[in-house]
């Protein structure tokens, strides 16, 4: 009853503020689906519909985030999609780096499919590095799409480097790198740098990586990652002009977990390939573990959208079917680029392996993490 | 260039952009003038409507929306004394005490005229500083920051009123209450005491409206009358334009000072307008009333925070940095356009960035001349007798202060602060320095750290030797000599009759909160000795100024000559003192105590209409049928933003245990 009052209070705001234009105010009906249409649309064949109902979408970001610009640009097309076309409306719930709404969300919400929420890697970091404000749990929740990205890691003409092959050159060089923090997204480079034997001084405090990228630009720091869209729309003008030489990219992750070259950057190098071109040996052991661990958390897992724990398994077909549709609509398509790049949206079996990859780190490798962190950078994680 | 500018007059002309851009200009000052409300909630209204626009016009819509906030939120902070946004707490230190003295109007055209000029003069500005943006924002280095930091703090000097040991203590106090939570250099939480709440700080909005509109709305309430004094209301326009003709020159600093400080990325927009307001203060030698009603307090912030808003405009669109909260839900939009922020902005996508600076331009004159029209019937708010408006203005502070986290503990912080707020104004202890301590506290310590390990040279003051830094100190010490030479005495003591003698006679209560803030800056200072060096360096230093700067007061207050000014106590020479309708100091703030405390058993919807029912028969006396009329609107006012912008009010134990439908969900 409530939600479908809610709808019909939405439509009508819509159309007051809209007044008169009428073209838009199709396209936006078109979008969101008007209640009444979807009380029609009520297919024999599905069993599961949210028609009428209002579908929340928690962010446990504040509005602006990353995760909040993929969650409103997919709410549309899920609202398009699902079975009954409900309402998808964003709900915000920041706070204690992305924990407080997970846990919100963990304790609240109900297995009617009608909560979702989104997930990143600094939902992650601290589920895997057993902060003591996390109480959720990753292996309940039943994933219905994840998002991966990639990133590339450059450095400055300045430290003598030329080109990809030269990345030797930088042994024994004093290197900075602007950084988040030790339980941040850039302990994935942290650890990297460390394994490849470095020289990286991390000076942190930094709030996300536009900063770091622009203390790289002001000279401050000498090595950078970007994401790949950031990396693609503000620093190839930088490698372009000579004033950043890239290095070599994370990579991505192959329907077996293996390591393998950025679709997006398939010349470049990626993390394994250019350890081997510094080292001369494969990586292995525990610390490759530890960053291999860590690196599937933020980027190909980096962004997951679940169902709560106890979700029937109707319900989640459901909402894997409403992706798969999603994913071939041509509407879709065309508006993914510029929001996107070329990472693809997955579900199913692919969004299974991620899960599992991106979630699940081993206790002893944990520690050692944890204790890492503490004997050389001097952050203390309190253990649960 | 000159294609780039006919390209952006010709889509500025077009009739569609034009619509969209009306659009976004009247979301914006509707959601500007609800306190708590600004660019965020009304970009988050709009975002679902950009999908399949034409990328102008939808761009027209976004800017004209975040354009026009600072326009609007003066409402709030002149009328009610409450912060309408972060970018003009300042306006309510001189805006309120005119609409309390009957000249709201005044306040209010002045503060419009201001708005729309300093909007259009940021326009101009950036015009020409877009094309030479890019190098500049990149001059400014960790280095560089710390020194504007630092600037920024000086102006604690100007506004610490009569007793500097006050000002300073309270800065430092400011400073400590900002390092609560992650330290930036090793992120150890610090000061949390097992709060889950306090592990990202005390937010900005529950700062700011617990230091000043509490204390506001307390007084208002014990003194029982509407809030301006005597109806002079439907004057005053003329008198306030023509108040902006005369400062027009200061009107054009503080649009500069604006325009320059949001396109540093890094400060934040939150500082410009007490940075302008500091300068106005300094600089201003004719009459100086500031802190009592001068009209150059609210010309100086309202022109800065319009051009502010067009500032931030550049690191959000040349660099993909957001500048502020609302920026980044800017930035967010502008992605979902398909405009991707990047140095092609400034280069051979300039016409893009022409269309978003001059839209900025006509939305402020569209905005500005909305406001002129609008004005007087909201103006009339400040004859409603003030046990009307009080309860509403009670739900408007508690909506807006839970839009920071949408977390009960908001409103507990909201109701502490408020308490301290109320305390600090009793005494005499600047609430504008506590404020700017806090507010930065984090980019002093943040840049600081930074600075020192991107400028190893001669450990550390190798970053005294930019050029940057030599002209950011350089203005630092300007300001701190006019500061000092020109400290505004009255700052933050409005409604005191002056005579420090009198209060001499409660100086153990006075002693008694400066020992208390002293206690503050040893629980800080026992909480910092608990970290690594870097965690600890920071709050320890501020924690030793501050125990510093109390203990001296606390020795001057016990054994000093009774007229010193730092005696003082508003229950003895405030305007209320004497008169037998005055109402308890307290009971304002209790009624506010009380709607929390319902609020966690009942939920905060539920609570809050109890509340109105509550306040409207027992303290207003008010008619079964006044009651429920206004319960029935408020509610049904509070209903309507929730579901807008889809967001679930506090929850009480009642919700966690059972399952009750939406709203009192």
């Amino acid at each position: 009853m409530i939600s479908r009052k809610r709808h019909d209070l939405y439509d009508a705001f819509a159309s007051r503020l809209f007044g008169g234009i009428k073209r838009n105010l199709r396209r936006f009906c078109l979008a969101f689906g008007l209640t009444g249409l979807a009380l029609f649309a009520q297919v024999a064949s599905a069993e599961v519909s949210f028609a009428g109902k209002t579908v929340e979408w928690i962010v446990p970001f504040s509005a602006g985030g990353g995760s909040d610009t993929l969650a409103r640009f997919n709410a549309p097309f899920f609202s398009k999609h699902l079975p009954g076309q409900p309402n998808v409306v964003v709900v915000n719930e920041p706070g204690g780096g992305s924990t407080k709404g997970s846990n919100l969300f963990e304790a609240r919400a109900k297995p009617d499919g009608l909560t979702i929420l989104i997930t990143s890697g600094s939902t992650q970091f601290p589920y895997l590095l057993g902060d003591p404000r996390v109480r959720y749990e990753y292996a309940n929740w039943k994933i219905v799409m994840a998002s991966p990205t990639g990133g590339v890691v450059y450095t400055s003409p300045s430290t003598g480097v030329e080109n990809a092959g030269d990345i030797a050159n930088l042994k024994g060089k004093r290197l900075i790198y602007a950084s988040q923090g030790a339980t941040s997204l850039d302990l994935v480079p942290m650890l990297g740098f460390r394994l490849m034997g470095l020289d990286v001084q991390h000076v942190f405090g930094f709030k996300g990586r536009g900063g770091g990228r622009l203390a790289f630009e002001r000279g401050e720091t000498n090595i950078d990652y970007q994401t790949s869209s950031a990396y693609l729309k503000n620093v190839a003008p930088l490698v372009e002009s000579g004033k950043a030489i890239p290095l070599f990219s994370w990579g991505s992750l192959d329907e077996n977990g293996n390591l393998v070259r950025d679709p997006t950057f398939p010349d470049l190098p990626h993390f394994a390939e250019a350890y081997e071109m510094l080292t001369g040996e494969k990586p292995s052991g525990p610390d490759y573990d530890a960053w291999f661990g860590f690196f599937a958390a933020g980027f190909p897992a980096q962004k997951m959208v679940f169902l709560p724990k106890g979700t029937g398994d109707d319900i989640v077909e459901a909402w894997r079917q409403a992706i798969r549709d999603m994913l071939v609509d041509p509407e879709y398509l065309s508006a993914r680029q510029a929001v996107l790049g070329k990472y693809e949206q997955v579900t199913d079996a692919a969004a299974d392996a991620l899960q599992r990859k991106g979630t699940q780190v081993s206790a002893d490798l944990r520690k050692r993490v944890v204790d890492l962190i503490e004997r050389e950078y001097g952050v203390k994680i309190k253990e649960k | 260039m000159l294609e780039a500018l006919t390209q952006a007059a010709s889509s500025l002309a077009s009739l569609n952009h034009f619509i969209w851009m009306l659009t976004g200009v009247c979301v914006g000052l509707v959601v500007g003038v609800i306190p708590g409300l600004g660019g965020i909630a009304g970009l988050s209204l709009l975002i679902p409507f950009v999908f399949g626009m034409e990328p102008t016009a939808a761009l027209g819509m976004l800017v004209g929306l975040v354009a026009v906030i600072p326009t609007s939120d003066t409402f709030a902070s002149v009328l009610m004394g409450i912060p309408g946004s972060s970018a003009s707490q300042a306006t309510v230190l001189d805006g309120f005490p005119l609409a309390r003295k009957g000249q709201a109007a005044r306040a209010l055209s002045a503060a419009f005229a201001s708005s729309l000029f300093g909007g259009v003069i940021g326009a101009l500005i950036l015009t020409g500083f877009v094309l030479i943006a890019r190098p500049l924002i990149l001059t400014f280095g960790a280095a560089e920051l710390f020194m504007l930091a630092l600037f920024g703090l000086s102006m604690v000097a100007a506004l610490a009123g009569r007793s500097l040991a006050k000002g300073i203590a309270a800065g430092a106090v400011g400073l400590l209450a900002g390092s609560i939570g992650a330290a930036p250099a090793t992120g150890e939480f610090r000061m949390i005491f097992d709060f889950e709440y306090l592990y990202d700080g005390i937010p900005l909005v529950v700062m700011g409206l617990g230091l000043f509109a509490i204390p506001e709305i307390v007084d208002l309430l014990r003194k029982n009358r509407s809030i301006a004094a005597n109806a002079l209301l439907g004057q005053g326009w003329i008198a306030g334009l023509r108040d902006w003709t005369r400062n027009t020159f200061l009107s054009v600093r503080c649009a500069g000072f604006g325009a320059i400080i949001g396109a540093i990325p890094g400060l934040g927009g939150s500082v410009v307008d007490w940075i302008t307001y500091g300068h106005a203060v300094q600089t201003c030698k004719k009459n100086p009333e500031f802190g009592k009603g001068d009209i150059r307090g609210v010309i100086a912030p309202e022109s800065a925070n319009n051009a502010m808003q067009g500032g931030t405009l550049l690191p959000t669109i040349l660099f993909g940095i957001p500048g502020s909260g609302s920026m980044a839900v800017f930035l967010g939009g502008m992605i979902l356009i398909g405009i991707e922020p990047g140095p092609a902005l400034a280069d051979a996508e300039l016409g893009i960035t022409y269309t978003i600076i001059w839209s900025l331009a006509v939305a402020n004159i569209m905005g500005a001349g909305i406001c002129f029209l609008l004005a007087p019937p909201i103006a009339r708010l400040t004859t409603v007798p003030f046990a009307w408006l009080a309860p509403c203005m009670i739900a408007l502070v508690c909506f807006a202060a839970f839009q920071a986290t949408r977390d009960i503990a908001d409103l507990v912080a909201l109701v502490a602060i408020g308490a301290l707020g109320i305390l600090m104004k009793r005494f005499g202890w600047p609430r504008p320095a506590l404020l700017i301590g806090y507010v930065l506290a984090p980019q002093a310590e943040t840049y600081f750290y930074q600075a020192l390990q991107f400028n190893p040279q001669y450990g550390g003051f190798g970053m005294l030797l930019r050029p940057g830094v030599i002209v950011i100190a350089a203005l630092t010490l300007a300001s701190l000599w006019f500061g000092l030479r020109r400290r505004v005495k009255e700052i933050d003591t409005v409604g005191a009759g002056g005579e420090e003698k009198e209060a001499h006679a409660t100086r153990f209560e006075q002693i008694g909160f400066t020992l208390a803030m002293a206690g503050f800056c040893l629980l800080a200072w026992s909480d910092a000795s608990s970290h690594t060096f870097l965690g600890r360096i920071f709050p320890a230093g501020a924690a030793a100024l501050g125990l510093v700067f109390c203990l001296a007061l606390a020795w001057r207050l016990w054994r000093g000559p009774s007229r010193h000014p730092a005696f003082f106590d508003l229950e003895i020479t405030g305007d209320h003192v004497g008169k037998k309708e005055s109402g308890r100091m307290w009971s304002g703030w209790l009624w506010l105590a009380g709607l929390i405390a319902g609020a966690a058993v009942v939920g905060f919807y539920a609570a809050m209409i109890l509340f109105f029912l509550a306040f409207l028969r027992w303290r207003t006396k008010a008619t079964w049928t006044g009651t429920l009329c206004l319960t029935g609107a408020a509610s049904a006012f509070l209903l309507g933003l929730a579901w807008m912008l889809s967001l679930h009010f506090p929850r009480g134990l009642v919700q966690n245990a059972y399952d009750l439908p939406w709203p009192f969900r």
